[in-house]
């Protein structure tokens, strides 16, 4: 994807399809999703007008020493919690929590099959 | 003058007095509810009827038992003569993106709609040991993805008090139409990119965006782990500056609660604004969005009525002693927007990917083979589609060939929209201003379904709202006065780093300098 700052004049035809069919159902795939041909249509067509916007970010000069924010307020020792003791503690209401799950057994949650192969 | 027009200082007071009973409160607020709110969001909701699209319905859940036990407790410790809090007897609404022990908590999501939390979020626990009374949890876009609350899965979904025609704003949509119709005096709301502030100028109510790290996030279901802030929405900046008092301060379970002392927000309220460095900033005065026709980004000026609101504000705080520092250069406030759709894309992908079926709320109830499809099935059949999206952006963006080119570029933008307001808050630098004073919104709220389904011109609405949140400062949204279309404007104070009590003394001098304005006489549609 690199090559598109280095064609501007194709950039426009080539952003809106940053993200072609092929791509999209590979990113389907990663994020575990499925999805019917409307869907896939508005959600490729809407990805592909974000990086419309966010391609804006190119034409901003930076300088080798722009950091980067992970954070916008600045944490000192004085403001920063220290880390918790590493203790294990108490949980007043486990029941509560595993009733949540859709499936448990004896206190463990329950998983369907996960895809595996056989080694010989 | 009735109950719930009165403020939410006041009524803890006489409820501290035993001159009012926070049971009787709570029935006004009830009834209130009744009168203006309509049925509540659900999944299978069927048609709008021409009634529903009269009412408000802010409300997911009313918790009207928890309240009424709330209630009961304030009016028997006060009569026992035991200590009651600083919020006895307020009702208040909490955005359903918060956990509330034993209530639905369901982030407007079908992916959560059959979770009842076995926790309460710090923010509200801190609120109910104040002695506020939750009526119950009210209505967002989905996981917080919008700003307009349409996008929630629940509908039908809120409608402004102002015009039910026009969207309340968003995310904390429910919040702010809940405070604007009066059926609560306080909510908690969240803003990660303007949440709380646009939905409140849309409403014509107070929403702060205290500094990143004032109010503890435990319990708040994550959308932008770097970004969200918890904060109040009020009627006046009294209310919201006491609403701040109880929540703020550190907290053992969020290690990004910063330990910065809480100062007493109502005692400094009334130091005036005499000497204060009040800055404005061309950069604030126009817009960029994307034209809806070509998708190419444009400039333009802001409406006149809303650029003339600010000014207004800015002659009147001129008159109260206030400086006026103008021309104060904010020249990264464009990219804010570009910026948020990597960042926040980024952190929300890695934050939705604990809604497998697995631990907790939905999973398909169609067949599947293995644990693979069973997870594609459920995401997609309880995700819609604003999660789905911004989870695939998120992780084209950050994707190993990709992620310098974007997400890091992106990070690096936003050290310079830190870096803009460094420099105008610096007090040896040359604008040293100690407020930066801006539109809040380029637009009054829009019509319903004008906007909605184009992800990128929604986010627009938030580009005068998000740089506060990149930079981590505090922001507040006060009414600044009524367009001819007969809705509100709003008008924002940006202050530095927890600072919030700037924005309160400037909030509250200009809300008493213009307490008689004609504008301020009108009330929303559904009060009439």
């Amino acid at each position: 994807m690199k090559h598109y700052l280095t064609l501007p004049d194709q950039m426009e035809q080539l952003m809106t399809e940053e993200i072609t069919p092929e791509l999209f159902e590979r990113l389907v795939e990663l994020a575990a999703f499925a999805f019917d041909p409307e869907e896939a249509e508005y959600l490729r067509r809407e990805l592909n007008k974000q990086l419309k916007a966010i391609h804006q970010l190119e034409a901003v000069p930076l300088e080798a020493d722009v950091p980067l924010a992970s954070h916008g307020v600045t944490y000192t020792p004085q403001t920063r919690a220290a880390l918790r003791e590493d203790v294990w503690e108490s949980c007043d209401n486990p029941d509560e929590i595993l009733k949540q799950a859709p499936q448990v057994k004896d206190g463990y949650i329950i998983v369907p099959d996960i895809p595996h192969t056989k080694l010989d | 003058m009735s109950i719930l027009e009165q403020s939410a200082f006041n009524i803890a007071q006489k409820v501290q007095h035993g001159e009012l009973s926070a049971v009787e409160v709570l029935e006004a607020a009830l009834e209130r509810i009744e009168a203006v709110d309509g049925r509540p969001g659900t999944l299978d909701y069927g048609e709008l009827t021409e009634e529903d699209k009269a009412k408000v319905h802010a409300f997911l859940t009313l918790t009207a038992d928890r309240a009424r036990q709330q209630a009961d407790e304030v009016d028997s410790r006060v009569k026992a003569g035991n200590w009651v809090g600083p919020l006895a007897g307020v009702p208040v609404t909490v955005k359903d993106i918060f956990c509330v022990r034993d209530t639905p908590s369901t982030a407007a999501s079908r992916i959560l709609a059959n979770f009842t939390a076995p926790y309460t979020a710090t923010a509200v626990e801190r609120l109910e040991v104040a002695g506020a009374l939750t009526l119950g949890k009210v209505n967002l876009d989905e996981f917080t993805y919008g700003s307009s609350t349409e996008s929630s899965a629940f509908q039908p979904s809120t409608r402004n008090p102002w015009n039910t025609f026009r969207v309340p704003g968003g995310s904390s949509g429910g919040s702010t139409a809940s405070v604007a119709a009066g059926e609560a005096l306080l909510s908690l709301g969240t803003d990660t990119a303007g949440s709380i502030r646009q939905p409140a100028a849309f409403c014509g109510v107070v929403g702060l965006k205290p500094t990143y790290g004032r109010v503890s996030r435990y319990g708040l279901i994550a959308f932008g782990s770097s970004l969200d802030c918890p904060g109040p929405v009020a009627r006046n900046v009294r209310d919201a500056a006491l609403m701040l008092s109880v929540m703020a301060g550190a907290d053992r379970r969020d290690s990004t609660a910063a330990i910065v002392p809480v100062p007493d927000y109502l005692e400094s309220l009334e130091q005036g604004v005499k000497g204060m460095r009040v800055g404005l900033s061309p950069d604030y005065m126009r817009i960029t969005f994307p034209d809806p026709r070509t998708g190419d980004l444009v400039q333009r000026d802001l409406p006149d009525e809303i650029r003339d609101a600010t000014l207004h504000a800015a002659e009147i705080l001129a008159n109260q002693g206030a400086e006026i520092v103008e021309d104060v250069p904010m020249p990264n406030t464009a990219y804010g927007i570009p910026a948020y759709f990597v960042i926040s894309r980024v952190e929300a992908a890695s934050n939705l990917h604990r809604y497998d079926g697995v631990k907790f709320g939905y999973r398909t109830k169609n067949d599947f083979r293995d644990l693979s499809e069973m997870y594609r099935k459920t995401r997609a059949e309880g995700f819609g589609l604003q999660p789905k999206l911004r989870i695939l952006m998120g992780m084209y963006v950050s994707a190993a060939q990709y992620s310098e080119q974007y997400y890091a570029r992106a990070l690096r933008v936003r050290s310079l929209i830190r870096s803009d307001f460094d420099i105008a808050f610096d007090p040896e630098g040359a604008y040293r201003v100690d407020a930066l004073l801006t539109p809040t919104t380029p637009t009054t709220a829009f019509k319903m379904a004008d906007v909605y389904g184009d992800s990128v011109l929604m986010q627009y609405a938030d580009q005068l709202t998000v740089p506060a949140n990149h930079a981590g400062v505090p922001g507040i949204s006060v009414p600044g006065g009524i367009a001819s279309d007969g809705l509100p404007i709003g008008i924002q104070f940006l202050a530095p780093d927890f600072a919030e009590e700037t924005l309160f003394q400037l909030g509250h001098t200009f809300e008493q300098a213009t307490a008689d304005a004609d504008w301020r006489q009108l009330k929303p549609q559904v009060l009439k």
